[in-house]
């Protein structure tokens, strides 16, 4: 029992365990996402941190210790964002033909993600740095993390924010859009990506391929249009 | 190696980007700044295919790299106890008011654009199920 305490804590100390947790838990939370037909409760990232946080928290292990390994992953969100470019340009003769509809459905969209967020929090008297974390929950978290730096938030609650919202749509966006008559693959994949940015987007592209490359361009117009208007905005009401 | 090539361009404007932002002051994330430049890039035909392969690697996995991040709400315990209930009601209230904006505004639009009419409504719904 003791050797097991001490070669636990060894293993759970480097930067393997975080790596390796990651890696393990997701691959089984996407088996059962598979198995179950990809049904939304069972979305690989809600699963994948419940039983990630559950561990750290059950073994008392610092999220610092397991993020050492777990950056590796990380740091790939960089390199994603800018990959986003590509779906923009495989479709660059859509998005110019529609270009109007489409960057007035992001921004109208994004507005009212952004802004009935804020204003929830309000009426329930949260402090001003939730509020303003809150605000760039639609965009994918590292950007959110950014523009949260840079509005006065907290870009750790951002980020968390950003991928509760983004689990949020992935789950219910087929009830949703069911409910409210939606039926076009390539608005509902484009709702999914302005709202509930990388994690819609992902789960968009399960579903449907029209409904995935309408989803990669929704997510890449919300980053461009939160980097560029909500600083601004922020700057204004200051 | 198409993968390697195409991550080490994605890096490389990622990395270009946030030295565009710092040295002009500019109020956007790097990556951001680095999309952009891509976006400028890719007329240029040989940047294309190891792109798309890094490209596909990494948004085919998108969700995997939402883990690390996501597990950091360990961190929030107290504020999820404070606020939690309400927290979520605001995230998913906003979420859906979000998601329902941007589907009508869009359906809309293209219903009633030019280009919907010439190719009737089953190019703006082109299948259902």
């Amino acid at each position: 029992m003791d050797e097991f305490v001490q070669l636990w804590v060894y293993l759970s100390s480097t930067p393997l365990f975080g790596l390796t947790a990651t890696l393990v838990t997701y691959v089984a939370a996407l088996a059962v996402y598979e198995r179950v037909g990809r049904a939304p409760w069972a979305n690989p990232v809600l699963w994948s941190v419940v039983v990630i946080g559950a561990v750290l928290v059950v073994t008392g292990t610092a999220y610092p210790v397991y993020f050492a390994g777990a950056q590796f992953i990380h740091v790939l969100l960089g390199p994603a964002v800018v990959a986003l470019a590509w779906p923009l340009w495989q479709r660059r003769v859509e998005v110019r033909r529609r270009g109007g509809p489409l960057l007035l459905a992001a921004l109208a969209g994004g507005s009212v993600s952004a802004a009935s967020a804020v204003a929830g929090a309000w009426l329930f008297g949260m402090p001003i740095d939730v509020m303003l974390s809150l605000a760039p929950k639609s965009v994918t978290a590292p950007v959110a993390m950014g523009i949260a730096e840079r509005i006065g938030g907290v870009p750790a609650l951002s980020a968390v924010f950003a991928v509760l919202t983004g689990m949020v749509g992935a789950l219910s966006a087929k009830y949703l859009f069911d409910l409210i008559g939606i039926r076009s693959w390539a608005v509902r994949g484009f709702a999914l990506g302005t709202a509930a940015h990388g994690i819609g987007a992902a789960r968009a592209l399960q579903v449907h391929p029209d409904a995935g490359a309408y989803a990669g361009i929704a997510l890449g117009l919300q980053v461009l249009l939160t980097s560029v208007l909500m600083p601004l905005m922020a700057n204004l009401l200051h | 190696m198409n993968v390697v090539r195409g991550l080490a361009v994605l890096l490389l404007l990622q990395a270009a980007g946030e030295l565009v932002t710092h040295a002009l002051g500019l109020p956007f994330p790097g990556p951001v700044v680095g999309l952009v430049l891509l976006l400028a890039c890719l007329p240029m035909a040989w940047l294309r295919e190891p792109v798309a392969a890094a490209a596909d690697a990494l948004l085919a996995n998108l969700s995997l790299l939402f883990v690390p991040v996501g597990v950091g709400v360990i961190t929030h315990l107290d504020l999820v106890g404070r606020y939690g209930a309400a927290l979520l009601a605001v995230i998913v209230v906003s979420t859906w008011l979000g998601m329902a904006t941007t589907a009508w505004v869009l359906q809309w639009l293209l219903r009633r654009s030019p280009d919907a009419e010439t190719h009737s409504d089953t190019h703006v719904e082109p299948d259902h199920g």
